[in-house]
């Protein structure tokens, strides 16, 4: 086939801010300075096209005429010294590749032929840089070398190629045997667990024992042998069981019996984590909070939104692919939650996404492990993706945060959350009811099947290592996605399918898997699978998690209806076997049976695990120093604002679309000039109604090393007052607990495995107590139980983390508060009582020292405390309100002072707190800023009379923060140096 | 009369909802479509007043922002839409729709004829926003959607929106022909000169919109279908305003004129 080359680059006489992008990039990231960038994309075209038909498809297509120049198989790169061209690697997703096929087809006005296609990449022309500098900028910063080649050539050895194609084309060569073999499991125990681990099974022994004895059951062997099966199993039985019994799919951990030795020493015996606590405490609620739907057992948890709408919220994390390619790891991590919600009930309309982040600083110095790639680049990586992601499906980005600690050096999180909203009934149906009939057709639609993630579910259920695997990555496509999305709402209206859920984790083998569980049986004929590239093993191709991919079952009376429409929206839908009740998941390839899998066996079989759990004692605490010499606080208060936890996140959050759909209520910035750190994300999703949904998180890792149980429960309270700051009620909140663990089971490598697993009981228990107390029922959640890093004699394991996700349903969003001060004169009030818990504060974390004392959440009285507040902010007596959180007392005052532009007087000792150090920077919980006109104190006062509530000073309009504690030590600071202080840190 | 609004729908656009929605409540029937049903059922544009391309990542901004999309309609809508606007017809397009509309040379249309004059590029900032900015419409602008609209907020949500004219002599062109519907200002409504954020991507001549020669066709990178309540505006919880979002009055003014003229 011929091979065309079109460049593409600005005309020379304007300026390319890509280019000089990269040029502040270079120099920011890699300290590497040069002259000149120019960027010049590459279309490379394998289709056979007559010349005319190239130079059209050139001009009307690839080139803007007001701007661009292009050439045909001639390069633009002129007055260089090196440059460097990045291409995909084959079987990579080539999203621009694919679109520009489609265009040129449009252009042509005809199809190409099967095999032609349209290959994307970028041509770097750097002037002022060596070949080695070049090298350096092409590894560390524009390619990714587990999905991309990069070539770096000078400009004297261009000359000698001669026009010859700088990279190979990425077409995928390597042919997979498509054989089936069988896996004989008649091995020793030894054996047994080196089979798992060399096939990545990540089953223990106890779980190879119990598919052996499976197998050799007299019932199993005989009906093998009727149906021509060999007594072992085969690949792909063995891959389908390794794959539904993952700690990714079956939460083992959260389910295992737990023998617990608590902190006084005392046995007890928890009867899975899961049931115990998370369960436990929905069950305990769901009697108090009417509005639950159906919870736990959906893609997402649904509850009532209004009379006529269900509303649905999932989180999840997507921490191992992050970790080797941030921005496919993370784009994926987003659209693949945006599915969950899509394949929630009979499929809901995405509403809106959150985001929550944790790396190592950006700043870090120290020297990078192998396999790991330098937290600033993870930061850009991440945020780029959840950004294109988001953006290009649509759907806004409302909450979210960033958070550092030096321990997500070993594995990032990366938490992506999504709502939805569907109309209660649909197709005259209850939109949260479904199930797969047998005779129904199983339909897969979206993206092909490739090789993409081949293991995704068994790996991020291990450690980062060596081997971890390339094709553990995949790269999202948010438009094949959204065309999907849009398709499947059409269907879901007229009542086409039966049943619906997300083909994530596990691909095809999990989906059908799961669908087959209620019918009772599922035939499934792989060949007819469609395949990006050929050569898949017919196990690869039912484990794939290519992306954009979802499973169905569709009635045999609407199946016409179904892929008329399918075919009308440009998206593949392809018939693939059928649901049935035989009991058995049986797999074809080329008409022969290749598998098949007991159901019972397959869902129920899991052999539970046992573990044990015990606390170790406290460390001996070091002695706590906090200076007391000095007078004036204003220097430690600006450190305070500038420390990576508290800082602005604004120009990463710009970059999300946080209004489409226009739905909007409160956006993550307030105030005066819209740059105030709000406090929860507030909709309204249905148009023409004020009812509303608040959407907050809390996540606070650096307090875990101190107490577990603390850590938890300040992560819930957190969410909470974030919700209640802008007039969320108790009673209508709804939470998500997403855990991220470092590796809690006991081994030799993992020495501390017993006190990891006792601060996880902690952590279920503290969520327990505190969502009990404020009526929060858990209606969906997720853990990600192996986030340590362990290649050769170094071991990273992040520190414990919940991200705690919730969502109040608002009455009126004409009724909800903002955070910045609004008018001079208005009275400052500080809600909440502080104490001396310094322990794991940003305060001390600049000064090096952990403290010791977290913070302690006390939810019943906060709960009282809250719906006083939620009272105020209904009667309109509250102008602004700022939850105060990272950071302490000295941060919310000057963030609600400088968003509002607003001065403020303000004396502490009415707190009660002697120490002025305690009474700015102490993080405890449950506290709010709250401004209040002069006009409403009185009545603002009452309705807070019996609860901590204290007037502390006024605002003003001199833009000057002053703060007298009550030993005498003082903050003075005008609002910009406080603004400024807060946000340059992360000012990119 | 019955003013008949097609919104297009499909292959990554995404602001559809708020766009019908919005000329819904300005009194259209307003129906989104999906691009390949409206080129099977090509009567439905002679049946239409108004067509709006609404926001979005046609393509995921493949290759150029609007670029594909407005390529496929050049080759497979050219002629029905040639004939719509020939009708004297309302168009709009909003932020990609406006990119699609540029690309396709659907405007500035200054001889009548298809022909890209302008372009949207990458924003200095090289990097998509999100953020509100104050426009105004110059005095003496033909554009029928902005009838009685001076000064307006609204939120800007794209990475490729600086509007650059092929040539100084497009620039004149639009100028004198009162086809520079909207600018970017500060906050006073005084121009923004370049200034960022008050115009939020370099824009030439702080350019957010511009309209055709008759001012029917109507393309604008910030979004009027994202003020459609009060509750939409970054300061509400500050400022006294009115119940409904002012961008809405757009869309008003465009049923309006449809049904008096059309």
């Amino acid at each position: 086939m011929p091979i065309n080359r079109i460049e593409v680059a600005m005309k020379p006489t304007l300026p390319d801010p890509a280019g000089e992008a990269l040029r502040v990039r270079v120099r920011e990231d890699l300290g590497i300075t040069f002259e000149v960038a120019r960027v010049i994309d590459v279309f490379i075209l394998n289709a056979a096209l007559r010349e005319e038909e190239l130079e059209k498809a050139r001009c009307e297509l690839f080139t803007d005429p007001i701007i661009q120049t292009s050439a045909i198989n001639q390069s633009l790169a002129t007055d260089y010294d090196c440059v460097i061209e990045v291409g995909f690697l084959p079987g990579v997703t080539d999203n621009v590749g694919r679109s520009s096929l489609e265009g040129v087809q449009d252009t042509l006005g005809r199809p190409l032929a099967k095999g032609e296609a349209v290959y994307k990449s970028t041509l770097y022309a750097l002037k002022g840089v060596d070949k080695t500098t070049a090298e350096t900028i092409a590894a560390k910063l524009l390619a990714n070398e587990l999905i991309e080649q990069y070539v770096v050539k000078t400009a004297d050895e261009m000359k000698t190629l001669d026009g010859k194609p700088l990279l190979a084309l990425p077409i995928v060569t390597q042919q997979s045997d498509a054989e089936v073999h069988e896996v004989s499991l008649e091995l020793s125990d030894d054996a047994l667990a080196a089979l798992s681990r060399e096939k990545m099974l990540a089953l223990d022994l106890d779980e190879m024992r119990s598919i052996r004895n499976h197998y050799n059951h007299p019932d199993t062997r005989a009906r093998r042998g009727r149906l021509g099966l060999p007594a072992a199993p085969t690949d792909i039985e063995l891959e389908i069981l390794a794959q539904t019994w993952s700690e990714h799919c079956k939460h083992k951990i959260f389910n295992a019996t737990i023998t617990y030795i608590d902190e006084h020493g005392d046995k007890h015996t928890i009867d899975g984590l899961f049931k115990t606590y998370i369960k436990g405490v929905t069950d305990a609620v769901s009697k108090r909070v009417p509005w639950l739907v159906n919870v736990f057992e959906d893609n997402a948890g649904i509850i009532q939104f209004d009379d006529d709408h269900v509303f649905a919220l999932k989180a999840e994390t997507h921490n191992s692919p992050s970790a080797l390619d941030p921005y496919g790891g993370a784009m994926t991590g987003i659209v693949g939650v945006n599915r969950d919600v899509l394949g929630a009930g009979l499929g809901f309309q995405c509403i809106f996404n959150t985001d929550v982040f944790c790396f190592a600083s950006p700043f870090y110095k120290g020297e990078i492990p192998p396999r790991l790639l330098h937290p600033k680049r993870v930061l850009r990586g991440v945020h780029s993706g959840v950004r294109d992601g988001g953006n290009q499906s649509g759907i806004p980005d409302v909450n979210g945060a960033i958070v550092f600690h030096e321990r997500f050096l070993g594995k990032p999180l990366v938490f992506c959350g999504t709502g939805g909203l569907s109309p209660a009934v649909v197709g005259g149906r209850p939109a949260h009811k479904k199930a797969a009939k047998p005779g129904d057709h199983i339909v897969m639609t979206g993206g092909r099947i490739g090789k993409d993630g081949i293991h995704g579910a068994t790996f991020s259920s291990e450690a980062l290592h060596e081997g971890s695997p390339a094709t553990a990555v995949q790269i999202g496509d948010p438009i094949t996605q959204k065309k999907m999305a849009d398709f499947l709402l059409e269907a879901r209206d007229q009542g086409l399918f039966n049943c619906i859920t997300d083909c994530g984790a596990g691909g095809l083998s999990s989906s059908v898997g799961e669908m087959a569980h209620k019918p009772g049986g599922a035939s499934i004929y792989l060949d007819k699978a469609p395949l990006k590239y050929a050569g898949l093993a017919p196990w690869e191709i039912f484990l794939s998690e290519a992306q954009e991919r979802m499973t169905l079952a569709v009635p045999p009376e609407h199946l016409d209806a179904f892929l008329d429409l399918a075919r009308r929206r440009e998206v593949e839908a392809t018939v693939l076997g059928e649901y049935n009740n035989s009991g058995f998941l049986d797999c074809y390839y080329n008409g022969k049976l290749i598998g098949s899998l007991n159901m019972e066996f397959l869902h129920e079989g899991l052999p539970k695990m046992r573990l044990e759990a015990q606390l170790n004692p406290p460390e001996p605490a070091a002695e706590l120093l906090l200076p007391s010499d000095e007078s004036d606080l204003t220097s430690d208060l600006l450190q305070v604002l500038g420390a990576l936890n508290v800082c602005s996140k604004e120009s990463f959050v710009r970059m999300y679309d946080h209004e489409v759909l226009g739905l909007s209520v409160l956006k993550q910035f307030q105030g005066a000039r819209r740059d105030g750190p709000g406090n929860s994300g507030v909709i309204a999703p249905v148009p023409g109604s004020k009812r509303g949904i608040a959407v907050s998180c809390g996540i606070c890792p650096k307090y875990s090393d101190l107490d577990a149980y603390r850590m938890a429960a300040c992560a819930v309270d957190e969410a909470v007052r974030n919700l209640v700051a802008v007039g969320g009620k108790l009673g209508t909140i709804a939470g998500l607990d997403n855990f991220c663990w470092p590796d809690p089971v006991q081994s030799a490598s993992t020495p501390d495995g017993r006190h990891k697993l006792a601060q996880l009981v902690r952590a279920c228990e503290a969520l327990y107590d505190v969502c009990l107390a404020y009526d929060i029922p858990l209606i969906s959640g997720k853990d990600s139980m192996k986030n340590d890093y362990r290649i050769g004699d170094t071991k990273i394991s992040i520190p414990p983390t919940i991200l705690f996700t919730a969502a109040a349903i608002i009455e009126d969003v004409g009724k909800v508060v903002s955070m910045d001060a609004k008018a001079p004169g208005h009275s400052v009030y500080v809600l909440g009582e502080t104490r001396d818990e310094m322990g794991g504060s940003e305060y001390l974390a600049l000064r090096g020292q952990l403290g010791v004392n977290a913070p302690e959440v006390r939810p019943f009285s906060a709960r009282a405390l809250y719906e006083r507040l939620g009272k105020a902010i209904k009667d309109g007596l509250v102008a602004s309100c700022h939850d105060c959180s990272d950071g302490g007392l000295g941060v919310a005052l000057a963030e609600t002072a400088f968003a509002g532009d607003m001065g403020m007087t303000v004396t502490l000792s009415p707190l009660g707190v002697d120490n002025g150090v305690i009474a700015l920077f102490s993080e405890s919980q449950s506290r709010f800023v709250v401004t209040v006109s002069p006009d409403n104190a009185a009545a603002f006062e009452a309705t807070l009379d019996g609860h901590p509530c204290y007037r502390v000073g006024e605002t003003s309009q001199e833009p000057v923060l002053r703060i007298v504690c009550a030993d005498g030590r003082k903050v003075e600071s005008d609002l910009d140096a406080l603004r400024a202080a807060w946000k340059q840190p992360l000012n990119w | 009369m019955t003013v008949n609004a097609l919104v297009l729908t499909g292959f990554g656009i995404n602001c559809d909802n708020e766009t019908e929605r919005a000329l819904a409540r300005a009194g259209a029937d307003a129906v989104r479509i999906h691009l390949n049903d409206l080129l099977e059922h090509l009567e439905l544009m002679d049946k239409a007043h108004i067509l709006a391309i609404p926001g979005g990542f046609s393509f995921g901004d493949h290759v150029a922002s609007g670029k594909i999309i407005a390529n496929r309609l050049r080759h497979k809508l050219g002629e029905p839409l040639q004939r719509f606007i020939g009708n004297g017809k309302l168009v709009i397009g909003i932020c990609n729709g406006f990119q699609v509309m540029v690309k396709l040379g659907l405007l500035p249309l200054f001889d009548g004829a298809f022909k890209q004059e302008t372009t949207l590029a990458w924003n200095d900032s090289c990097r998509f926003e999100n953020r509100w900015v104050y426009l105004r419409a110059p005095q003496g602008n033909r554009c029928v959607w902005l009838k009685d609209i001076e000064l307006l907020e609204l939120p800007v949500r794209h990475g490729e929106g600086k509007f650059i004219p092929g040539n100084d002599e497009v620039l004149r062109r639009l100028q004198d022909n009162g086809q520079i519907a909207f600018q970017y200002a500060r906050e006073d409504g005084a121009p923004a000169n370049g200034e960022f954020p008050f115009n939020p991507n370099g824009a030439t001549a702080d350019i957010a919109g511009i309209c055709d020669p008759s001012g029917r066709i109507f393309g604008l990178m910030p979004h009027p279908e994202g003020f459609q309540e009060r509750e939409n505006h970054p300061n509400w919880t500050r400022l006294p305003l009115p119940d409904e979002g002012a961008g809405l009055k757009v869309f008003r003014n465009a049923v309006e004129f449809a049904r008096n003229e059309l």
